[in-house]
């Protein structure tokens, strides 16, 4: 088999990017949003909560080696791990809220991803000047210049990964004492080789991967597709408006003079006046580049701006748009804020009716039941009692059921046990059932296991079955 | 600079020459780093099969420069948690057996250490669940008949020695004699004796068999299982007139009791266990529902 014509590559090398500096509505909300949460980030683990003697006293806190997950008030243990996955479905839905009522915000201003990208461009923009600046520099030769001006900019750039590495393993354990250790060389290999990783991904992610993240590795531009409509709140170029281009002053032309701002400042490279793109993160930097200049040529602004399809339709024909809040407020959103707030409710509800105290019952099924030497039949549990609070708690063990059984408690004299603070103790439980009665001959029998905490109303109870011999 | 739409050529793209109902096979390159990812992991799995155990020879496979071994490697960590453990084993030989309970990480240690022998070595006679084989001769441990008496101590005496067995000379002893096969008893009177077991514990039986039986009983069976029946933890003689049966409370199972009489063994564990997995299983065995 031959063939003259040569395959064509699959492979499409990388166009850099350069944006240039912008100033404007949009960029201010940028930084702010930039200092807010890197803000809450790095401070985060650094905040006391105190919680007493047993506790730690790490406001935030994944305790994977005792396994609990402090938030402030809350502690969250791994039985409840049904409360990480109610705010999981929360920020799933707060997603598509904000998706399906303006479009992909969440990508232009939040997104990990573009806010440390941000931050780096913001470095690289202090080392090597701005757009034009770095593409002299990217043309240039390898010289002294370009050596040390690089060499800059990637320490600053590693410090800021080691910064962000180092900042996300102090969620794990007690901040201060970590940074001890890690200062001292005597933390955990787990911790260097986690902030290692961290350091390096967000170096080449915020330094050199970039838009491509957002364009090749990130599912959200595809999925977001679905979560927007006509009525969506996204930035879009008044078409009608500004076409055709010209030069200011030539006659017959629209108000875009083609001076390339909106494209110089775009952070994914592309150009927002060939309409909706997957690769457009809606950062707003166009609209804030566009309305400075038709600001200098005397021209309204929003030649580009946020607009939804529906709005284009209406300005085509003349009419003004409509109200930017009737986008807001739409069957799609309150249904979608009403699901957020009711799955919220319903976690905030379940986080007050939590008891203080739990049991679980596992039943003995090997065997299902001894004989006794005086003919009795007795079943064994296994209780696990658990004392979220943190003090050591008596805990009193009862039964309940129609037949009648006995209850007796392994290696204890009476009914009560004392739980230690925070902890989870296993006791082993008898049920006995006398010769002949209902509980010992029928083949099984509910029974309700009651656990009350001495001198408090706590009480929980589990249910479950005593195996007679069913003859 | 990337503002410009990319344009490309139509695509030229070798075609196989099949083709069905319009359908053709194209015969697309694989993509480049597609390839190279492909040569790379040849190259790695050479180097692999230098570096670790690989080809087979005709005793054991070549050993790898590395020297890696998961057989040494389950030595090495078993060895670390032997080590890990020395110190808690020490303190479980030093415990006093009543007092090991009363610690709850020597209490947590001998539970889960003792499970682990019992599930080794113990549960194929006496069942994974300890509930031993009724009418078989493996005891039951988690009831609260005990033959040889249910404290830690005696517990702790019966791993350790067993019963019945020719290694140990401490072994627990006794024996029942075989009152039929050796003549001891006529067959007339083993009926009788056996309606007197069978009222003794609770189960219908012949009145005027057993009255009779009870005589025969006094003068033969009460020196090990008492007057009444209660049994002699001394001698490890079982107690008759209760609900729970070694080899069966059926009238044909008890006569063969009497008749061939019966001979449980158990071996001693001194020999096999070392103190501490002994007091730990001792510990396990006695927390299941039967320690006295």
């Amino acid at each position: 088999m031959s063939n003259p014509e040569s395959p064509p590559s699959l492979y499409a090398a990388r166009e850099p990017v350069f944006p240039r500096r912008v100033k404007g509505t949009f960029r201010t909300l940028k930084w702010w949003i930039m200092a807010v949460t890197l803000g809450i980030y790095y401070i985060t683990p650094w905040i006391r909560w105190d919680r007493g003697p047993s506790l730690p006293d790490q406001a935030v806190l994944v305790d994977l080696a005792n396994r609990r997950f402090f938030f402030f008030m809350i502690e969250i243990w791994p039985h409840e791990f049904y409360f990480v996955a109610g705010l999981l479905i929360m920020a799933g839905l707060g997603l598509f809220l904000f998706t399906s009522a303006a479009g992909r915000v969440w990508c232009g201003y939040a997104c990990p991803q573009t806010v440390w990208t941000d931050l780096f461009i913001l470095v690289e923009r202090w080392i090597e000047g701005d757009r034009n600046a770095r593409i002299r520099l990217f043309r240039q030769k390898w010289d002294a210049e370009k050596i040390r001006k690089r060499a800059i900019k990637w320490t600053v750039w590693f410090l800021i990964g080691l910064a962000t590495g180092g900042a996300w393993i102090f969620y794990f354990t007690d901040a201060p004492t970590l940074l001890r250790d890690l200062l001292t060389g005597q933390a955990h290999p787990v911790a260097y080789i986690t902030m290692l990783i961290l350091t390096l991904t967000t170096f080449a992610f915020g330094g050199f991967a970039r838009e491509q993240i957002c364009i090749y590795a990130c599912p959200w531009p595809r999925i977001q597709a679905a979560m927007m409509d006509e009525d969506t709140l996204t930035i879009g170029y008044r078409e009608w408006r500004g076409e055709p281009r010209g030069k200011l002053g030539t006659p017959g032309a629209g108000d875009c003079i083609d001076c390339m701002a909106c494209v110089n400042v775009c952070p994914m490279g592309i150009d927002i006046r060939n309409g909706q793109q997957l690769a457009c993160i809606t950062c707003g930097l166009c609209i804030d580049a566009c309305n400075d200049v038709m600001d200098k040529i005397g021209k309204p602004r929003n030649l580009i701006g946020y607009l939804a399809l529906t709005d284009e339709t209406r300005e085509r024909a003349g009419q003004p748009p409509k109200n930017v809040w009737s986008h807001v407020f739409r069957v799609r959103t309150v249904l979608y804020t009403l699901l957020w707030a009711g799955v919220g409710v319903g976690l905030i509800v379940a986080l007050f009716m939590r008891s203080p105290i739990d049991v679980n019952v596992t039943p003995e099924r090997n065997p299902t039941y001894v004989l006794l030497s005086d003919g009795s039949i007795r079943n064994a549990y296994e209780l696990r009692l658990r004392n979220k609070q943190g003090t050591d708690a008596r805990f009193t063990i009862a039964v309940t059921s129609d037949a009648f059984v006995t209850l007796s408690l392994e290696g204890v004299d009476g009914l009560t046990v004392t739980v230690p603070a925070n902890e989870t103790k296993s006791q082993r439980v008898y049920l006995t059932a006398p010769p002949g009665s209902r509980a010992a001959t029928s083949e099984r029998t509910d029974v309700r296991l009651w656990v009350e905490e001495q001198g408090t109303t706590n009480r929980v109870y589990h249910d479950t079955i005593f195996n007679g011999t069913g003859e | 600079m990337c503002a410009k739409p990319i344009r490309k050529e139509p695509r030229q793209v070798e075609t196989t020459g099949h083709e069905w109902d319009g359908i053709q096979e194209w015969n697309n390159p694989l993509p480049r780093w597609w390839v190279w990812v492909f040569y790379a992991t040849i190259i790695w799995g050479i180097g692999y099969t230098i570096a670790y155990p690989a080809w087979p020879l005709l005793k054991e496979a070549t050993p790898g420069l590395l020297g890696a071994s998961t057989r040494a490697d389950v030595a090495a960590e078993i060895a670390r948690v032997d080590a890990a453990n020395a110190a808690i084993k020490e303190r479980l030989i030093a415990a006093d057996l009543n007092a090991i309970g009363a610690d709850p990480e020597l209490a947590n240690y001998a539970q889960n250490a003792g499970a682990a022998v019992f599930r080794t070595n113990c549960v194929q006679c006496h069942g994974a669940g300890a509930n031993g084989f009724a009418g078989k001769g493996y005891p039951s441990l988690i009831d609260n008949d005990w033959l040889w008496g249910g404290t830690m101590e005696d517990i702790y005496l019966t791993i350790s020695h067993g019963i019945r067995n020719t290694t140990d000379p401490d072994a627990r002893y006794s024996m029942m004699p075989a009152f039929g096969k050796d003549g001891l008893l006529e067959p007339d009177q083993i009926a009788q004796v056996v309606e007197h077991v069978l009222a003794i514990s609770g189960q219908e039986h012949d009145a005027t068999l057993a009255a009779a039986g009870a005589t025969v009983f006094a003068e033969n069976c009460a020196a090990c299982h008492m007057e009444d029946g209660s049994g002699d933890r001394t001698q490890g003689a079982p107690r008759l007139n209760d609900a729970i049966w070694l080899y069966g409370g059926t009238r044909e199972a008890i006569t063969e009791t009497v008749v061939n009489a019966r001979f449980g063994v158990m071996p001693n564990w001194n020999t096999r266990l070392s103190e501490d997995q002994i007091r730990a299983v001792a510990f396990y065995v006695h927390g299941k529902g039967g320690g006295e």
